[in-house]
């Protein structure tokens, strides 16, 4: 439907986009992701005719953008732009029928089927019951919908959105994408700019990551969204996971951090244990996890950051080389997090040469006969626990008596 | 506009098509027009009843025939109605081409002259009177006005206009920057224009007591046929109230536009400006309250502002001539426009456009 090849597109030294392949088809929703200024804009810019390439050319159903006039070209394309400056009084009703303004001759009054698709518009997008409001009376999100209702009643090929959630809240983000997805169901084609990766990935059949004038990768989410691609884009570090509800990857970016000489081993699992893991390793320490059973959430967590782990199969007790294991680990680190309040782990973390322990842990362990060495340790807040293991790291460590096996 | 007033126009939006809506407003306001233009017609140093004004009008239509005073005949027909007319006429352009000014440039500040049509047409008009050089062609007065309007409107044009395409910021800003410009030639010429210096600031301050019918018959033909063609692109100016670039996606040839309203703008204000002089505040002000009682639609508010700015011009003229002393019609316009639109202002029912 939507083909781009070979484009290129320079204002003046700049160099926008540079030999940009990409074809969206029939039933298709793409998505375009990569960071502010990576070239989105001008991609969608030049598919709807606003930019002529530099070089290469953009086709749609087969038709040279170039060569078609505005009016041809907007019976084909319909654009749903990040913001709307409409800020007078019309009533939402005629920004919608505006839509009929490529099928309209100057002096055609509005025609029963003109009227037909503004309504059929306004019903899909739900904007039907306030059309008689005035489009400077409605909410961002309202007024979202009555941009997309406007590019449906253009009765389009293809649709593209330019980054039409950026200011929305989350429900309205995923209603204009929703509405995107029931278009191209039709057998039409999306092409959408969105900025939030994780969302991208959950609508998108495909996606198509721009950095710096360049696709550097199209295809499935899953295969776009690799680490690697992410943080070469983006520039930062990234963590891909699977979104615990969709299936999808679920992207984190985060600020990339110098790297520290210290060892943090975390002992525990679960939700505090993977906040645990999560916090530390992106914060550069270098981090070691376990025990872990296959299946806890702390070990995807683990695996996602690449932290060291020593694991376990599911519901079967810990045994002796494991826990030598992890033993060693505890003794290595130069700081130890307590995240977990079951007996193994506390006993593990007998070993630590320095002791951070979890307030949550900490509450619940406190009175019990093995806190002896739990009582001198930090507690700290899960939210903190960077802070704790850092005041720690200053103290000095324990002297250690080197554990017999038991 | 804001609150109340937008939803009102938006509910009565529902009830209403735009086009009955329209059709209502300007039957309404063609009858106060033809109301103003009667009651001045009976106004003046002689006064002279309605029923006598009716009579000497119909009496002029071939086909029927009244007896009439002949003072009265020659005092409404040769000396007051073609002065009426005129004014009509000009405020009727004015408001047309204020409206489509300020649609197209997205800028409640926008009037008729916005890129130096009235400047233009003072410098042909000053030059004319006061330089010693005989005009080419054997243009008149008005002619050097409506050439000097044109030229600079055009100059304007092609000074913001790059590679096909004229930014509307820079259109505003060269407007600005010509005006400034060919206000120094102005001043310069003033002081050079010793006995015709009277001559010169009456007709600055914008003026239709010379009025004849000859005026009206080279004004009325420009000012329907471009009026007509605006029409038919109101819906074009709506679509770029959205900017651009999104009227660009609509399917509206965005450039292609921009330049036809320009030049229809610019001939219809140049046409106004040539035969009265630089009228102001009528294409500012009428637009603004009439978006106050229609709403923003172009469709509604063309025809409604052209004819109000008819209603006001002939309103306010008769004002400036039944004084003790005639008064430039400008200086009328001005007094009464600019403490309304303050007052609009001042409430809040005039922010943007």
């Amino acid at each position: 439907m939507i083909d781009v090849e070979d484009l290129s597109i320079a204002f003046g030294d700049v160099q926008a986009l540079s030999d940009v392949n990409l074809t969206v088809d029939r039933g298709e929703l793409v998505g375009l992701v990569g960071p502010n200024g990576a070239g989105k804009s001008t991609l969608l810019g030049t598919i709807n005719g606003l930019l002529e390439p530099t070089a290469g050319r953009v086709t749609v159903d087969g038709d040279d953008v170039a060569d078609l006039s505005a009016r041809a070209l907007a019976r084909q394309v319909a654009t749903v732009p990040q913001e709307t400056s409409l800020s007078f009084a019309f009533p939402v009703r005629d920004v919608v029928a505006m839509g009929r303004t490529p099928y309209r001759s100057r002096f055609e009054r509005v025609s029963p089927t003109d009227r037909e698709h503004a309504e059929r518009a306004m019903e899909r997008t739900d904007v039907a019951r306030f059309a008689d409001r005035s489009i400077d009376a409605v909410s961002g999100g309202e007024r979202q919908r009555v941009v997309v209702a406007r590019a449906l009643c253009q009765d389009p090929d293809a649709l593209l959105l330019d980054e039409p959630t950026a200011s929305l809240d989350i429900d309205h983000q995923v209603r204009i994408l929703s509405l995107a997805r029931e278009f191209v169901a039709e057998g039409r084609a999306a092409l959408c700019a969105i900025h939030d990766l994780s969302l991208a990935a959950r609508f998108c059949d495909r996606l198509a990551l721009v950095a710096d004038g360049e696709l550097l990768a199209a295809g499935r989410p899953e295969s776009v969204l690799a680490e690697e691609h992410v943080e070469h884009a983006f520039g930062t570090e990234a963590t891909v996971t699977s979104h615990p509800v969709t299936g999808t990857p679920d992207v984190t970016v985060t600020e990339s951090q110098p790297d520290r000489d210290a060892h943090v081993h975390v002992l525990g699992g679960g939700h505090t244990a993977s906040r645990a893991i999560a916090t530390l390793a992106t914060t550069g320490f270098s981090v070691s996890a376990g025990v872990l059973p296959e299946g806890d959430r702390a070990l995807d967590t683990a695996r996602a950051h690449d932290v060291t782990t020593v694991t376990a199969a599911p519901f079967a007790p810990v045994d002796r080389n494991i826990r030598r294991e992890v033993s060693q680990s505890v003794q290595a680190a130069d700081c130890t997090v307590l995240a977990g309040t079951d007996e193994t782990n506390r006993a593990l973390a007998e070993h630590a040469r320095r002791l951070v322990v979890v307030r949550e842990v900490a509450n619940e362990v406190i009175d019990d006969e093995h806190t002896t060495d739990i009582e001198t340790a930090r507690v700290a807040d899960i939210g903190e626990v960077v802070a704790g293991v850092e005041a720690r790291l200053d103290g000095e460590p324990r002297r250690l008596e080197t554990p017999a096996d038991d | 506009m804001d609150g109340e007033g937008a939803t009102a126009a938006a509910r009565s939006d529902a009830r209403w098509t735009i086009g009955s809506r329209a059709l209502a407003w300007s039957a309404g306001l063609a009858l106060a027009l033809v109301g103003a233009i009667l009651a001045s017609a009976t106004l003046g140093p002689v006064g002279i009843e309605y029923g006598v004004v009716a009579r000497v009008i119909l009496d002029a239509f071939p086909s029927l025939s009244f007896a009439v005073p002949e003072t009265a005949r020659t005092i409404v027909m040769d000396l007051r109605l073609p002065r009426i007319t005129l004014a009509a006429i000009v405020g009727f352009a004015l408001g047309a081409s204020g409206t489509v000014m300020q649609g197209f440039f997205r800028n409640p500040m926008a009037d008729p002259s916005i890129i130096g049509v009235s400047t233009g047409a003072a410098t042909g008009a000053v030059a004319w009177i006061v330089l010693p050089i005989a005009t080419p062609f054997a243009l008149g007065l008005q002619g050097a006005a409506f050439a000097g309007a044109l030229i600079a409107a055009f100059g304007v044009y092609l000074i913001a206009t790059e590679g096909g395409r004229t930014p509307v910021a820079t259109l505003l800003l060269a407007g600005v920057a010509v005006q400034t410009f060919l206000g120094a030639v102005i001043s310069y010429l003033l002081i050079n224009a010793g006995e015709s210096l009277e001559r010169v600031t009456y007709w600055l301050m914008g003026h239709l007591h010379n009025a004849g019918w000859d005026d009206v018959v080279t004004t009325l033909p420009v000012a329907l046929v471009v009026f007509v063609v605006l029409v038919a692109y109101t819906r074009d100016l709506n679509v770029l109230l959205l900017g651009e670039n999104e009227a660009h996606s609509l399917g509206i040839e965005v450039e292609r536009s921009k330049r036809v309203l320009l030049a229809l703008s610019s001939v219809l204000t140049a046409g106004a400006v040539a035969v009265s002089g630089v009228i102001g505040f009528v294409g500012l002000v009428v637009p603004h309250v009439m978006r106050l009682l229609v709403g923003p639609d172009h469709r509604i508010l063309l025809p409604t502002s052209a004819l109000a700015g008819s209603v006001f011009l002939v309103a306010a003229d008769t004002l400036a001539r039944s004084g003790p002393a005639e008064l430039p019609v400008g200086i009328v316009t001005a007094a009464v426009g600019a403490p309304f639109f303050l007052y609009l202002l001042r409430r809040r029912e005039v922010h943007a456009l």
